[in-house]
């Protein structure tokens, strides 16, 4: 099993840079992109992408479009939420459009590992129901 | 204060309208009713008065035409002789004195030489010399004559009756002397009132009878009168008919009748009215006069009652004004006060909505700084729980992440401090203002949401604007009101805010021009109705632009509106300038 690959998505450069930094120290692979065009472009080339992690609000594309998008083309990768009290809302509207959960920010790291862990773990979890799936297909079809 | 004035003034107008409504048909009334009475009242009274003095007229005529009859009758039943003997004579007095109680004072027979040929009476006038006398000079060229009242040989007031006679070619004159006393009683007792008497003149404007001494000073008063009037009473023809043309009644129906004369005068300060008529033809004149005061005296207390009346409504309607109209204004004043309350409310509720609106794009905004120092300060505590990187790089590392938090904190006050400068109670004192700073303010605070919107902030404002007078946080509150407007109307899209400040016509003006959805004319009709919304229910209070429009008037100023589907909205404010400001 390899490192766990995350994405971090918000219009904050400094914020990011950080959380880039102390996620990284915490053993995770980390991407970065500063709006949802940027996420997704880099989506499209790195495919192993485990969990991201999206800032709701964001000039332009916001959270909800570029989680929608992501589900879209996605399903797999898990989105955790970030997002300020003002818009919990929004984030709830996310939780339905599937996203695996939600985080006020300013958020405790240590959370937002276990988010991620767990986020990961159901993605796995996804993955090998579906490979397994896969497998079961490929020996019905040999098996008759 | 300018409030006091004008409840004053409202006062006022309300007391004179009321006062004037109320008056015009009290007085209108009044005249005309108090002129109509008077007229009629007055009319009737001088009738009543004409009906007496002609009633006397006709009493005193028939009075002197019964003297002279009974003489007729003597000179006719009898003799000269007979007439002459004295004996006879007194008989016949008796008799005559016995019928009309001393109307006749004595008989006397006149031959033409003017001497008293007989006589019969309580004077000693026997063989009297009347040759000189003016009576018996006019007695002898007419058939009958009255005298007018003189002393003659008795020296006392009396007047001659007489009647001329013929006794084989020689004339004679029957005379009788009638009783002053009783003739002026006849006079005096005609008295309407306290101050109407009668009495009689010649034409000469001698008294004929008693007269007092007011009466006496009007002499000339009626004489100028009695020659004004030209008298048509001539001499002519008073031989041809009898002295007296009102015995024969037909003199009702005479031009006499018509020299009735009525008329007012004024003596020292009473005026007073009088009644003339012709009496023996034309030689006397019966007057009636009466003071005027006593004359309409009904009229004067009809009148002053009347006066009183009036007074003491008009005085009753005007007290009843003003208490009814300072009530009315008091009220006025009251519920101004409260709706001023209300609206002060009013625009603190829709501040409220609208720093809401705000709230949401503020929030994200402090968040994103407190989270940022959140992860550095936990990235400096990652730093040194980690032992196994090298110090120097470690150290550095921490400044930095130090200086990103100071960075951040700054950045986080200065937020806070835009906010606080709205979210304070809406101060409507009135100070100098420089609209172009209270513009910046305003784009600065949008700046956020208009960032997420994706909508670009445009000025263009004119660095020249005069200064003006107005509440600065009540002009944030409009033109937030206006640019959150034009946010919601862009939404997510993205388009262009234009903030234009200009000076036109001595007037300021601010254009908010938006690229957003634009509004049909049924809704630019209603815009600025309170609770009037287009969002759904609970996203908007329908109060913002109300609000908006009820600063911007109360200010003097004005906002319009141009707006086209599908093209963008522009809001224009007109905001007064202070005279003396304009460059």
């Amino acid at each position: 099993m390899g490192p766990t690959v995350v994405m971090l998505v918000d219009d904050e450069v400094p914020f990011v840079e950080t959380m880039t930094k102390r996620l990284a120290v915490r053993d995770l692979t980390v991407l970065n992109a500063f709006s949802g065009p940027e996420a997704l472009e880099k989506l499209e080339k790195e495919r192993h992408v485990d969990v991201i992690i999206l800032d709701v609000k964001m000039p332009g594309m916001d959270g909800i479009e570029t989680l929608r998008e992501i589900k879209a083309r996605y399903p797999l990768i898990e989105v955790i939420m970030l997002t300020g009290h003002g818009t919990i809302e929004t984030a709830i509207e996310g939780m339905k459009l599937g996203a695996f959960d939600y985080l006020l920010k300013p958020t405790n790291i240590d959370q937002l590992m276990t988010k991620v862990q767990e986020a990961r773990a159901k993605k796995r979890a996804h993955e090998d129901k579906i490979m397994q799936a896969r497998l079961q297909e490929i020996a019905l079809r040999r098996g008759d | 204060m300018e409030n006091a004035q004008y409840y004053r003034s409202l006062s006022r107008n309300l007391v004179s309208i009321v006062i004037v409504v109320s008056f015009t048909p009290l007085l209108l009334i009044a005249a005309l009713i108090g002129y109509s009475f008077e007229t009629s009242y007055k009319g009737k009274s001088i009738a009543y008065l004409k009906e007496t003095v002609k009633r006397n007229q006709q009493n005193i005529d028939v009075f002197l035409s019964e003297k002279l009859d009974y003489l007729k009758v003597l000179s006719r039943s009898y003799t000269f002789e007979e007439l002459t003997d004295e004996k006879f004579l007194a008989r016949k007095l008796a008799i005559l004195q016995d019928a009309y109680g001393g109307v006749f004072v004595d008989l006397g027979v006149v031959n033409s030489q003017g001497i008293q040929v007989a006589y019969a009476g309580m004077f000693k006038l026997e063989r009297a010399d009347y040759s000189k006398a003016e009576w018996f000079k006019t007695a002898m060229k007419r058939t009958h004559f009255i005298s007018d009242v003189f002393l003659g040989l008795r020296r006392s007031p009396h007047f001659i009756v007489s009647i001329k006679h013929n006794w084989r070619g020689e004339d004679y004159i029957l005379r009788a002397t009638v009783d002053f006393v009783q003739f002026n009683s006849l006079v005096e007792n005609v008295r309407i009132g306290e101050t109407g008497h009668a009495f009689i003149m010649n034409r000469a404007g001698e008294f004929q009878t008693k007269v007092g001494p007011e009466t006496e000073a009007n002499r000339e008063f009626y004489m100028a009168l009695l020659q004004k009037n030209g008298l048509k009473w001539e001499d002519g023809g008073l031989d041809a008919v009898s002295g007296v043309p009102s015995f024969t009644y037909s003199y009702w129906d005479s031009p006499y009748k018509e020299i009735i004369l009525t008329g007012e005068g004024r003596r020292g300060g009473d005026d007073f009215v009088y009644i003339m008529t012709p009496l023996k033809s034309g030689e006397w004149v019966l007057v009636f006069q009466q003071d005027k005061s006593d004359a309409f005296r009904d009229l004067r207390r009809a009148r002053f009652l009347a006066l009183a009346i009036l007074l003491l409504g008009g005085a009753s309607i005007a007290v009843t004004a003003i208490l009814v109209s300072r009530k009315m204004v008091s009220r006025i004043e009251m519920s101004d006060r409260e709706k001023e309350m209300m609206n002060e409310q009013v625009i603190e509720t829709g501040k409220l909505a609208s720093v809401g609106e705000l709230a949401a794009g503020i929030a994200h905004e402090i968040n994103n700084p407190v989270a940022i120092m959140v992860e550095e300060a936990g990235w400096i505590e990652d730093l040194l729980r980690d032992e196994t990187q090298m110090e120097a790089s470690k150290l550095e590392e921490v400044k930095r992440a130090l200086t990103q938090i100071n960075t951040q904190g700054e950045r986080c006050k200065e937020i806070t401090h835009k906010l606080l400068s709205f979210a304070r109670r809406t101060d409507p004192r009135v100070v100098e203002v420089n609209i172009n700073e209270v513009l910046e303010e305003i784009l600065s605070i949008s700046e956020q949401r208009s960032k997420f919107s994706n909508v670009k902030l445009e000025k263009n404002l004119d660095p020249d604007l005069p200064h003006i007078m107005a509440s600065p946080s009540e002009l944030q509150q409009v033109f937030l009101n206006l640019i959150n407007n034009s946010l919601d109307a862009i939404g997510t899209g993205g388009g262009t805010i234009t903030v234009t400040s200009r000076l036109a016509d001595d007037r300021l003006v601010v254009d908010v021009a938006d690229t957003g959805t634009g509004m049909p004319k049924a809704i630019l009709a209603r815009i600025f109705e309170p609770f009037f919304t287009t969002k759904p229910v609970g996203k908007g209070t329908g109060l913002g632009l109300a609000i908006c429009y009820g600063i911007i008037k109360k200010m003097g100023g004005d906002i319009t509106v141009n707006s086209a589907v599908g093209v963008g909205t522009t809001m224009h404010v007109y905001l007064p300038v202070p005279k003396g400001a304009v460059p």
